[in-house]
């Protein structure tokens, strides 16, 4: 098991290099952002060459990226443009949007699974066939306009919670958010969850824990449930880093200050600094969530082993 | 033995998961909702630079400056005239050397006292060009200008101070201009020109995070993108207190939501509608929602260094193609009357006396499709068959009015693919692309202006290689009308001239004038006495909290 984290471990640093490459040249490609900093005015030559010094953006880009990654390792991501320095960013956008797909993850998990076990213990059946009609609608419907009837049906016109979350975002205002940010995975799980599930209801191992005169509800949660988890888990791993890069729609629909706002802005602002610290993170939360995966298959199913 | 170690991994697993999490949430108070009594919230958008009066030149940050400092000058929010605030009284007898003596008693609210080094140390600040200011041009009037900031790129500074800036003693100065400018004291209500304390220099980064000025208001704490607190400062003895408590200014990232709050009651202010809220917020808000005129004009300019628009039939193209955009009824479909149709290329709030001129610009800036069809044929019609329409879409509703102008101009001209959007992603994308001359057809640009005077409508954008000029228009009778005009002492000869050189751009049409934009806002019923002023900013200072 050990050497199996640590070769994995390795793989991720030629991933990493690549990733921020690639998205340090995305961001390049863009342009120019010193225009921009002065609104419709013309930027005099001067004024403008004296920012792009400060930035290091009169430098050619493979310059620019070797400074960056060795910066990067100092633990000095660069300063965004508005004169903060990114690492600052993040401590204030990471935890938030982390505990918001936490919240998305929670509601995925057991709501999303609870409702993948009753439908695919009871295929055929209306509830069946009324839940996968409403995931099929969820999934059909794009977020931000669940997101907006959501927060406008629950917020405004009913007044229980808040449209907007307050700038500590503490849990309990982020779960009309969490669970619009979790609306569509939700689908996904549900319907992973009754697939695997009807699969397996007719395994030998099933046969035999009914024929050991198990009790049902164990049947279903120790044989059952566990073999038929392995896919659902796969893609909540694999969730976890698109639910957090993804979340800005929601977290513009919210007023979240999150990872997404902060990739919104320097993307906006063609803030090579912002957008790949950023992404960088993400990269490295994707990794891990991945390995995390592969590891949780073999307390899932002992079969499955790392040599 | 093997299920305990299996168990371990699980609890590893969600470990990791659970201390990532709790190690954040910061914030120490969770006060949030604005209950404090007297505090109005109000919504906020990020400001793009750290704000500092030479490095701020857009809405956001000016708003925050406009709270807490008082410079020479400050425009009245109800007429827009430059009235003395610090500033005893400006003096000059030739528009060339003026001497400010300032009024006694101002002090930041730090203690320190507002002297005439305050404002000198500032302006030096701010026009060096070591330190990248943003507004550092707003310095080029003053003498000696060239020697700290030179042009060229690359060039180095060869004097640290502005020669023009004499200090007489600790509340009399004198500035020597490098040219005539008879209404140049009136631009000193603008923030670039505001005096910095002590602390601004010996403590740059500290001053940074918690900026101190000599205004109404004080900065309680400030968290980058998300709160700024401002509270109203006890020891202030200017002549216009808050009326409140204090400011909360709350970042939002999306208008929309910053409605939806102030419908749902969780915030008090909000200064910008989004334009598909605009035909509910009349029925949403009543007598509470804000739709006044201020001081921006929205137009289209022409690439003139294009050879393609510098043709001796381009001007006649140009006016043609002015008169086949339908503006009454596109600011009425899309903007719900938030703008007006323009008919000059300045703006109401400079009222009658400061130069605003309704029809100004005559036929060319009427509808008039069979006018403009024949205008255009004449001119042996659109360069290439075709004209583009270029704008950035990441903000406001660009690709709505260009849409509907576009389509205005193939109505007038019997021709679906006359005029073509061309939208760009990012504002960023967009102004270098302008700035670096890469326009080929027609493309958006709008004016907001820096003070109310109608020279800060024509000047920057349309005199011989100004910092706006984004057509690249040039034309001597132009340039010689503004010349003439900044040195006339009496104002209404001035602004008569001023207008002169307005008959010229309707001539050469280098930009098609649009429409007048208002400012829009709306609050809650917890607070009254809410107001914008010329700029589209709320005048935070007299908001009453019931």
């Amino acid at each position: 098991m050990g050497r199996y984290v640590i070769r994995r471990l390795l793989q991720m640093i030629p991933v990493f290099i690549g990733a921020t490459f690639l998205i340090f040249v995305m961001v390049y490609a863009l342009g120019d952002p010193v225009a921009a900093f002065f609104g419709d005015r013309a930027p005099d030559p001067a004024t403008a060459a004296q920012i792009r010094h400060q930035y290091g953006l009169d430098k050619p880009l493979w310059h620019q990226y070797l400074d960056y990654m060795g910066n990067i390792f100092t633990g000095d991501f660069g300063t965004a443009f508005n004169g903060q320095p990114v690492t600052e960013l993040m401590k204030s956008a990471f935890p938030v949007t982390l505990r918001l797909t936490l919240v998305a993850i929670f509601f995925e998990i057991v709501i999303g699974i609870t409702f993948g076990v009753i439908t695919g213990m009871r295929r055929g059946r209306p509830i069946d066939t009324s839940v996968l009609l409403m995931t099929l609608v969820v999934i059909s419907i794009p977020v931000f306009v669940l997101g907006y009837v959501l927060q406008y049906v629950i917020a405004v016109q009913w007044g229980i919670g808040e449209p907007s979350v307050s700038p500590e975002a503490p849990l309990n205002e982020l779960i009309l958010p969490g669970i619009v940010l979790a609306l569509v995975s939700l689908a996904y799980v549900t319907r992973l969850t009754r697939t695997s599930i009807a699969e397996n209801t007719r395994a030998d191992y099933v046969r035999t824990a009914v024929a050991k005169g198990l009790p049902r509800r164990r049947v279903i949660l120790r044989h059952l449930l566990r073999n038929s988890l392995i896919p659902v888990i796969t893609f909540i791993g694999t969730d976890i880093g698109g639910l957090m890069g993804g979340a800005i729609v929601t977290e513009r629909i919210f007023n979240i200050q999150g990872v997404g706002y902060q990739l919104y802005q320097g993307i906006l602002r063609h803030n090579s600094a912002t957008v790949v610290g950023f992404v960088t993170i993400l990269v490295i939360v994707f990794l891990l969530a991945n390995l995390l995966v592969d590891l949780l298959y073999a307390v899932l199913d002992p079969r499955i082993r790392y040599a | 033995m093997r299920g305990s170690t299996r168990l371990k991994w699980a609890v590893c697993a969600t470990a990791v998961a659970l201390a990532a999490t709790a190690c954040g949430g910061g914030g120490s108070d969770s006060g949030g909702g604005g209950g404090a009594s007297g505090i109005v919230s109000a919504s906020w958008g990020d400001p793009q630079s750290p704000l500092e009066p030479a490095n701020t030149n857009e809405v956001q940050g000016g708003k925050v400056l406009d709270m807490l400092f008082r410079g020479l000058k400050k425009y009245n929010p109800k007429t827009g005239k430059a009235e003395n605030m610090v500033a005893a009284s400006i003096t000059t007898s030739d528009s060339l050397n003026f001497a400010i003596k300032l009024n006694p008693g101002w002090t930041f609210s730090d203690g320190d006292p507002v002297t005439s080094d305050s404002f000198i140390n500032a302006w030096n600040y701010g026009a060096l060009l070591k330190n990248a200011q943003k507004n550092a041009s707003f310095f080029r009037f003053i003498d000696g200008y060239d020697a700290v900031h030179p042009e060229k790129e690359g060039a180095a500074s060869t004097a640290q101070t502005l020669g023009g800036l004499k200090k007489v003693d600790d509340l009399n100065f004198t500035v020597k201009l490098g040219a005539k400018f008879s209404t140049w004291p009136d631009t000193l209500g603008y923030s670039a020109y505001d005096p910095l304390p002590k602390s601004f220099f010996s403590d740059h980064a500290t001053w940074l995070n918690k900026p101190i000025g000599n205004g109404p208001y004080t900065v309680d704490s400030y968290t980058k993108g998300q709160t700024m607190k401002m509270r109203k400062w006890a020891g202030y003895k200017g002549p216009d207190p808050a009326q409140n408590g204090g400011i909360d200014l709350r970042v939002y990232t999306d208008n929309n939501t910053a409605y939806t709050d102030l419908q749902a009651g969780n915030i008090d202010l909000v200064d910008d509608i989004p334009a598909s809220q605009l035909k509910n917020a009349k029925s949403d808000l009543g007598d509470r929602f804000i739709n006044q005129p201020a001081g921006i004009i929205q137009t289209v300019s022409f690439p003139l260094y294009d050879p393609k628009w510098s043709g001796p039939n381009a001007a006649k193209i140009r006016q043609g193609l002015s008169m086949a955009i339908n503006r009454a009824q596109i600011t009425e479909q899309i903007f719900q009357k938030t703008r007006e149709p323009a008919s000059d290329w300045t703006s109401p709030v400079l009222g009658d006396a400061g130069g605003f001129k309704a029809g100004l610009c005559g036929d060319a800036c009427t509808f008039n499709p069979t006018e403009a069809k024949k205008l255009i044929t004449e001119a042996g019609g659109l360069p290439g068959g075709q004209v583009t329409l270029t704008s950035n879409v990441d903000t406001g509703s660009h690709k709505d009015w260009s849409d509907a102008v576009c389509n205005s101009i193939n109505n007038a001209l019997g021709n679906d693919k006359a005029c073509v959007f061309n939208p760009i992603g990012t504002f960023a994308d967009f102004r270098s692309k302008v700035t670096n001359k890469q326009m080929t057809g027609m493309f958006r640009t709008g004016w907001q202006m820096d003070y109310p005077l109608i020279q800060n409508f024509l000047q920057p954008i349309y005199y011989t290689n100004a910092s706006s000029n984004d057509s690249h228009y040039t034309n001597a009778n132009f340039d010689k009308l503004i010349n003439q005009a900044n040195a006339e002492p009496d104002t209404a000869k001035a602004v008569a001239l001023f207008q002169d050189s307005e008959k010229q751009l309707a001539i050469d049409m280098p930009a098609i004038p649009l429409w007048y934009q208002n400012g829009t806002g709306g609050y809650s019923t917890k607070i009254s006495n809410v107001a914008l002023n010329q700029f589209s900013v709320p005048v935070y200072n007299e908001i009453k909290v019931s």
